[in-house]
């Protein structure tokens, strides 16, 4: 380790902008984008479940508040959402004298809450899309074999959709890393939030600016392969196989 | 009546700079998208490259990091080649960097990219049938693209292309933070003055529903208008 | 064998789809070991029909008694609706139906889909489960396929795999569903094949098929459909043998 750390400080010796200091900014930055992005997607997805069945529900009292949910979500940008909910908290009448304040002083719940409810409402559309897209004949298939709606909901119609909702998931995934750039704004200290620390500390745009977008497409990357994978495991019962 | 303490001028002029950087931007990106849609499917390795290496970068990089790169980067890389025109030449040029046409460059830039991707499937999705039979009856290279393959591939394209507008009219409101006044900033700006963030950020959420959902119909609409001749085909 | 009850009856059974009534009062009794075939032309109301016998389609008139027990239906606003819904799943487990494009759940192997409803529907275990579902696939000629995805398999293979998913349930009735018209011709021999030998073994079954041939060599009753009503019904010699009505004889004629 020691001699590691040594070896880094000669390597970085020559410039004056990625000192060992700069370079954790930015390794703090990558693990705050990570969080932020990851539990936002997995209590993102957790929502999304049970508001894609009842979307499609024949109840509109069910189905229309989620479908103006998404609309709302899906239709307005993700900085205005993140502005409602984030001085929409700041400026509520007294909070800061609740035991609230606490988690909501930092802005990482703000930014957390409108970022799982963005994600929420495009997952939501997404896994609708694949439950409506489930083979007719399958579900008739188990609707012969005695399976009333909770079990066929469960072992055929979900377990398909989930598959066949991969590849769009991926995107979101992808969507949601690159969108979170915008926790900056509210001076969480991201990925971003570092680059423009380091930008306006050194006034120094290429370097700062270059090597967050090149840690951002290292993530893409991971994120593009990872999907690539789960679709061969996941989706081979697709395609059929030649010879 | 809602009380907007004086600030409903501002948010309109706002809106109107939105739109009209909607707009410009659109225009840009579909220009540069089919530049690299011709890229792509050209038969020179460098076109092919170029294009492929433009696509992959900008759909990996986040939006607002692209925009800070260019507009923060742009100003000191003219100032640099403005500094070596005066150096060698003895040319004094100044050019400032407007936060504006910065705006406009680096969405477009950026929807070029995905532009791109739209217009290549849509044109790989045209058959080459229809194309063959253009040639045979003596058209020419332009005289094909212009009323066969342009045509015929807009059908295609329009899904993805009123698709790239929804999220390139959402994209608009970075601008506010590399401190263009859109609809966005103001109302940022009033939330803080007034202490009533939920007035002004629900007008401007209201706002983007009703351009969105306007263009919504007016995509159907031109769809419509593409489909002649196809309506069976569902 | 007066003390065991018929596995199925329906009784009058009606189906309007909007004005157009498609089925005018339809009554079938299904004794144990009967194959009974229904022919006619497309449109006739066949496989509405044997739809109807497992509440795909729920009629709008009759009673439907399987193995003695009546199903109980009740008035909605939208019409008839089974009063019972658990009953309806109990009843259905009785009768298993193959479908004319073999409706496999695709994102799962041959052998989960096998065992896939007795598990979850029956209860059975599912080692049980698994040593039955190895045993049905050997009987149709697919042990080496049980680890296949549907969309691996050829049509062929796809509907002797829904055979044995059908089979896996014990069922009372089988109910066949134009079992061999989305297939190759060449592929229809095998599936025959195996529908022969079920019948052979005395299962009770019920298809509606376009299949002539097949037809008068297995069936113990054929049923004429014209229109939503039983034009002509008998034993297979009687019908294919004798015609009487004008409408039969054109329907077996050659056709050019």
């Amino acid at each position: 380790m020691e001699a590691l750390m040594t070896w880094l400080e000669a390597q970085l010796a020559d410039n004056s902008i990625f000192t060992l200091q700069t370079l954790g900014y930015y390794g703090e930055g990558l693990v705050t984008t990570v969080q932020l992005v990851a539990l936002s997607l997995i209590i993102g997805l957790v929502l999304a479940v049970p508001l894609a069945i009842g979307r499609g529900s024949r109840h509109r009292w069910i189905s229309l508040p989620i479908f103006l949910y998404c609309y709302v979500f899906r239709g307005t940008p993700l900085l205005v959402q993140l502005y409602l909910i984030y001085y929409g908290v700041v400026f509520v009448e007294g909070i800061q004298e609740t035991w609230l304040w606490v988690i909501l002083e930092k802005p990482f719940v703000p930014a957390l809450i409108a970022f799982t409810l963005n994600t929420a409402a495009y997952t939501t559309e997404i896994f609708r899309g694949a439950i409506k897209s489930t083979d007719r004949g399958e579900i008739e298939a188990a609707r012969a074999y005695g399976m009333s709606r909770g079990l066929m909901l469960r072992r055929i119609v979900l377990p398909s959709a989930f598959r066949r909702a991969l590849p769009a998931y991926g995107n979101e995934v992808i969507f949601m890393l690159h969108a979170s750039a915008i926790a900056s704004v509210v001076t969480i200290m991201d990925l971003t939030g570092a680059a423009r620390f380091v930008y306006a500390r050194y006034y120094a745009p290429f370097e700062a600016f270059l090597f967050v977008a090149a840690i951002y497409l290292c993530l893409t990357f991971a994120i593009l392969y990872l999907f690539r994978y789960l679709e061969r495991r996941l989706l081979a019962h697709l395609k059929p196989v030649s010879g | 009546m809602i009380d907007l303490h004086g600030y409903g001028p501002r948010l309109a002029e706002g809106a109107l700079i939105t739109i009209e950087l909607a707009v410009l931007s659109l225009v840009l990106a579909i220009v540069l998208g089919l530049a690299t849609a011709s890229a792509k499917m050209s038969r020179n390795w460098l076109a092919h490259r170029i294009g492929t290496l433009y696509t992959t970068i900008i759909r990996g990089v986040p939006d607002l990091v692209l925009m800070m790169l260019l507009f923060f980067g742009g100003q000191i890389g003219i100032n640099m080649v403005t500094d070596q025109l005066y150096e060698r030449f003895g040319w004094d040029v100044f050019i400032n960097v407007n936060e504006f046409v910065a705006g406009v460059v680096t969405i477009g830039l950026i929807f070029g990219a995905y532009m791109g991707e739209t217009f290549r499937g849509a044109f790989l999705a045209v058959d080459s049938g229809q194309i063959e039979a253009g040639r045979a009856y003596g058209m020419n290279h332009w005289l094909v693209f212009r009323r066969i393959r342009f045509p015929q591939m807009m059908r295609h394209a329009i899904p993805g292309l009123s698709n790239n507008w929804m999220v390139l009219l959402k994209t608009t409101a970075l601008v506010s933070v590399i401190g263009l006044t859109d609809m966005v900033r103001v109302a940022a700006e009033a939330s803080k003055a007034t202490r009533e963030p939920f007035t002004f950020m629900i007008i401007v959420a209201a706002v983007y529903l009703l351009i969105a959902t306007a263009s919504e119909w007016g995509f159907a609409r031109l769809q419509k208008r593409y489909d002649v001749g196809y309506r069976e085909a569902d | 064998m007066a003390d065991t009850p018929i596995p199925l009856e329906v009784r009058d059974i009606t189906k309007r789809f909007g004005d157009t009534e498609v089925l005018k009062g339809l009554s079938l009794k299904a004794h144990k070991g009967d194959v009974i075939t229904l022919i006619g032309a497309s449109g006739s109301g066949k496989s509405t029909f044997l739809r109807c016998m497992n509440l795909l389609e729920q009629p709008d008139e009759g009673d439907l008694i399987v193995h003695g027990e009546e199903i109980r239906f009740k008035k909605t606003r939208h019409g008839r609706e089974p009063a019972d819904w658990k009953q309806v799943v109990r009843m259905r487990a009785k009768l298993s139906m193959v479908f004319q494009n073999f409706n496999l759940w695709a994102h799962m192997t041959l052998l989960e889909n096998i065992i896939e409803a007795p598990v979850h529907v029956l209860g059975k275990p599912k080692k049980e489960a698994v040593e039955h579902a190895r045993a049905l696939l050997e009987r149709v000629g697919l042990t080496e396929r049980a680890d296949a995805y549907p969309a691996q398999m050829s049509g062929g293979q796809q509907q002797r795999g829904a055979i044995a998913r059908a089979l896996a349930m014990d069922p009372e009735v089988m109910l066949f569903d134009e079992p061999t018209s989305a297939l190759d011709p060449e592929l229809v021999g095998d599936v025959l094949k195996v529908m022969r030998d079920l019948a052979e073994e005395g299962r009770t079954m019920i298809l509606v098929t376009h299949e002539m041939a097949f037809a008068r060599d297995v069936s113990s009753q054929v049923i004429y459909l014209h229109q939503g009503v039983i034009e002509e019904y008998g034993p297979p010699e009687a019908v294919f043998g004798s015609p009487r009505s004008e409408r039969l004889k054109q329907f077996l004629a050659p056709k050019h």
